[in-house]
């Protein structure tokens, strides 16, 4: 109000390297889309569930190369005992979430259709802690990674990126920035508004520590406008202990996709992760805001991630909470901890219902970076017959990575790769929008996916 | 819980949710648009104008009906598009004109330009403009055959009373005479539908307001056309509301199909109207040149699209990110 109107408009500044400040209001975005919120289970408290009899724990929990099991049938584990890992560069170690005898190891077909290896392990109901936790000792970013590699954490906001690998980035990408993900734009989903709320004091420790040992200038927590308790509490923590100059929660826009790393990183700093690299590219890193409540805990306990807090929801559940559940424990016992069914569930999702993937059984196990189970019911899942196009361009204004699903349907048809690439289907998140939006019912995403497949395959 | 056991689940692609929004709703609200106009030409121009808008709608959701019956295709009339043609191709005839010629236009519409072409969402121009072109082209005398508003009040129906200039051919034949108010409520002759342009604004408005057309084609088209008029050292309102420019820019130019998808594509698109619009109405032996600007610019569509599709995020040229 007190600047005065001849002061030049500083739209050009945004896009020169400047000294770095904390953001007060969110960058512009591209496209999204205005979903129903469904947040039913924000105001529900956590329950933790009772341990369950038998958990299948799958050897694919993050985006990289599955662990191979360092255990066999018959031996005993305990509470955050490692029971998993792998040499491979791109991976998490796996721990047990019960304590018990190993049953077996088998296999089991992942709803992408590939198979992979599982521990089942039957609970003695002891939950006897692994004799060896102790909280790491950390003095620097080596070895935060190493800590972070043995705490088998991956990013918890559904894609499962192990976060050690997102914290290595090497030392020429001046990474100055943490932002932190609070959006969760998914409908229905709580599971990280509940760790706002009830964790907020880890959260913010989470966030002071790694701007320390990360030797970063700020932390931007990203959080969506529909969740105004959380921003006030976290505010509020950062003001007592006098954080403004290090730490701000953003309000950002409540539009779905805010809680994609490119486009939170836009909407929090205004920068531009180029196409094909990571945030570290931009100078940022991106944590899911549990996974900093995770951290810090973790750094004091040294107990690894063997629990998930996942919201359960959808018309089909009899009572719709968030649940803390160890990793492996099946859906079936989930529902059946939640009430049970109020009616036949039409269709299962693993996930929120814009990027969620559809479960075939209800055997299938919890993994790290679920944050969510829906249950559908008839109504929720019902499907529509597509219909031919009408080039109403909805899905090109819906794209947040400013592509043109609308032309690239048209591509995958007719197997042009080149046309694919110079449209940029590479660049697809796969965030929904496109779908969503479409008055035909086209299923975009779906092409999208076949287009990186004929891509990537070059046919 | 054992009752509410699922015997199988339901598989599919991400994602599970739905805006709700269907071709048939966007094309209802289109009607629904429409509906102040097709209210205000029945007004200035009797049972007629009524007559034909429900004779157009008609023929073409028949026509479309004997289409797919004949091509063994999936049925189409659910979604409205061929009524939302019918309704466009009645706006744009001359009140008086023989139904035969009409029905004509539709059946044209529907089977040459839409259905021959792969149906809804793959014609190249606008059906209700090509047909509004082939009829203009084969009966030119009954396709500018002007009449008075109100002109089914008067006793007398003399062909004298009946015909009345558009304001566009008295600009080319001498001085206009039509106030702004009165070609703003549509008192003067023209086409059923393009008189009245504070019925095609309120029309517009609800389309905006649904999320049914955006801003940059019809304020493109409109703004090049005041440009030009202005340059040209005529009143641009006069030339705005004069001729189908309303009709066109809000109702015509705006379909999905036949314009250019990215947004710097749609001003493109909807410059390219004004200015052959214009060009047609300041240099052309014509009158009126909006049909013939909005078909050629449809030609131009893929082109256009082709020029302007948007660079993936992250592939711009990456100023910021330092």
């Amino acid at each position: 109000m007190d600047k005065s109107i001849f002061t030049p408009k500083k739209a050009a500044d945004r896009t020169q390297p400047q000294e770095l400040t904390l953001p007060v209001k969110p960058f512009k975005t591209h496209g999204g889309v205005h979903v129903d919120h469904m947040k039913n289970t924000a105001e529900s408290k956590s329950e933790i569930m009772p341990v369950p009899a038998k958990v299948v724990i799958a050897m694919q929990q993050h985006i990289g190369a599955p662990c191979e099991p360092t255990v066999k049938a018959g031996d005993s584990v305990t509470v955050g005992q490692k029971i998993a890992d792998s040499v491979s560069a791109m991976c998490a170690p796996i721990h047990a979430g019960v304590s018990g005898t190993v049953k077996a190891i088998g296999t089991m077909l992942m709803p992408n259709g590939a198979e992979v290896q599982t521990i089942e392990i039957e609970s003695d109901g002891e939950q006897t802690l692994f004799p060896h936790i102790k909280p790491p000792v950390v003095t620097n970013r080596n070895e935060l990674c190493r800590a972070m590699r043995e705490s088998g954490l991956v990013g918890l906001g559904g894609a499962g990126f192990p976060v050690w690998v997102k914290l290595n980035y090497p030392p020429d990408k001046q990474v100055d920035t943490l932002v932190i993900n609070g959006a969760e734009c998914e409908p229905y989903l709580t599971a990280d508004y509940r760790e706002m709320i009830e964790g907020a004091e880890d959260i913010i420790d989470g966030a002071e520590y790694l701007y320390d040992i990360l030797g970063l200038k700020r932390v931007i927590i990203g959080i969506e406008g529909n969740k105004p308790k959380a921003i006030n509490k976290l505010s509020r923590i950062i003001s007592e202990r006098n954080l403004q100059d290090k730490i701000c929660v953003l309000k950002l826009r409540t539009s779905y996709p805010h809680g994609a790393e490119k486009v939170l990183i836009k909407a929090c700093t205004g920068r531009t992760v180029p196409a094909g690299k990571i945030p570290a590219d931009a100078g940022c890193v991106v944590l899911n805001i549990t996974s900093v409540g995770f951290i810090d805990r973790y750094i004091h306990t040294g107990m690894p991630l063997v629990t998930k807090r996942i919201t359960v929801d959808g018309s089909a559940i009899s009572e719709a909470k968030n649940v803390i559940a160890p990793i492996g424990t099946s859906i079936a016992d989930i529902a059946e901890f939640c009430g049970g069914f109020a009616q036949t569930p039409k269709k299962v999702l693993m996930g929120g219902p814009m990027m969620g993937t559809a479960l075939y059984t209800l055997d299938y196990p919890i993994i790290k970076q679920n944050n969510g189970i829906i249950f559908m019911g008839d109504q929720e899942a019902q499907s529509v017959q597509m219909t031919d196009c009408i080039r109403c361009a909805k899905c090109v204004s819906a794209c947040p990575m400013l592509l043109s699903p609308v032309n690239i349907q048209h591509f995958v048809k007719t197997r042009d790769v080149d046309s694919l690439k110079s449209f940029g289907v590479m660049n697809c998140m796969e965030c929904g929008c496109c779908t969503y939006e479409c008055p035909a019912h086209r299923p975009l995403v779906q092409f999208m996916r076949m287009g990186k497949s004929i891509v990537k395959t070059g046919r | 819980m054992e009752n509410n056991m699922p015997q199988r689940l339901s598989v599919s692609s991400s994602p599970h949710a739905h805006s709700g929004e269907s071709t048939a709703v966007i094309m209802q609200d289109v009607l629904i648009a429409l509906i102040p106009a097709a209210i205000m030409s029945v007004i200035y121009f009797g049972w007629q104008a009524l007559m034909l808008i429900v004779l157009c709608a008609a023929t073409c959701v028949l026509t479309e009906y004997i289409c797919r019956r004949v091509m063994k295709r999936p049925q189409t009339i659910g979604d409205f598009s061929a009524a939302v043609t019918g309704v466009l191709l009645a706006f744009n005839l001359p009140p008086t004109i023989n139904p035969i010629y009409a029905v004509l236009g539709s059946v044209f519409a529907i089977v040459v330009v839409k259905q021959m072409f792969g149906g809804i969402g793959m014609n190249f121009v606008n059906p209700a403009l090509a047909a509004r072109i082939f009829l203009l082209i084969s009966f030119s005398q009954d396709m500018s055959e002007w009449s008075r508003p109100f002109f089914y009040l008067s006793s007398n129906s003399g062909t004298d009373v009946v015909s009345a200039a558009t304001p566009l051919a008295q600009m080319n034949s001498g001085e206009p005479t039509f106030t702004l108010m009165e070609l703003f409520i549509g008192m003067r002759g023209g086409c059923l539908g393009e008189t009245c342009i504070i019925a095609l604004l309120l029309g517009g408005i609800y389309l905006l307001l649904r999320r049914v057309i955006t801003l940059e084609i019809p304020l493109s088209f409109i703004g090049t056309v005041a440009v030009i008029a202005l340059i040209g050292g005529q009143n641009p309102l006069w030339h705005i509301m004069s001729g189908g420019v309303v009709l066109g820019a809000i109702f015509m130019a705006t379909d999905y199909t036949t314009s250019p998808t990215t947004r710097s594509g749609k001003i493109i698109y909807g410059i390219g109207c004004g200015v052959i619009t214009m060009t047609i109405r300041l240099f052309g032996s014509l009158p009126e040149g909006v049909s013939y600007s909005i078909v050629l610019m449809n030609i131009l569509t893929p082109h256009i699209e082709t020029l302007t599709h948007s660079r993936p995020f992250g592939t711009e040229v990456s100023r910021n990110a330092k």
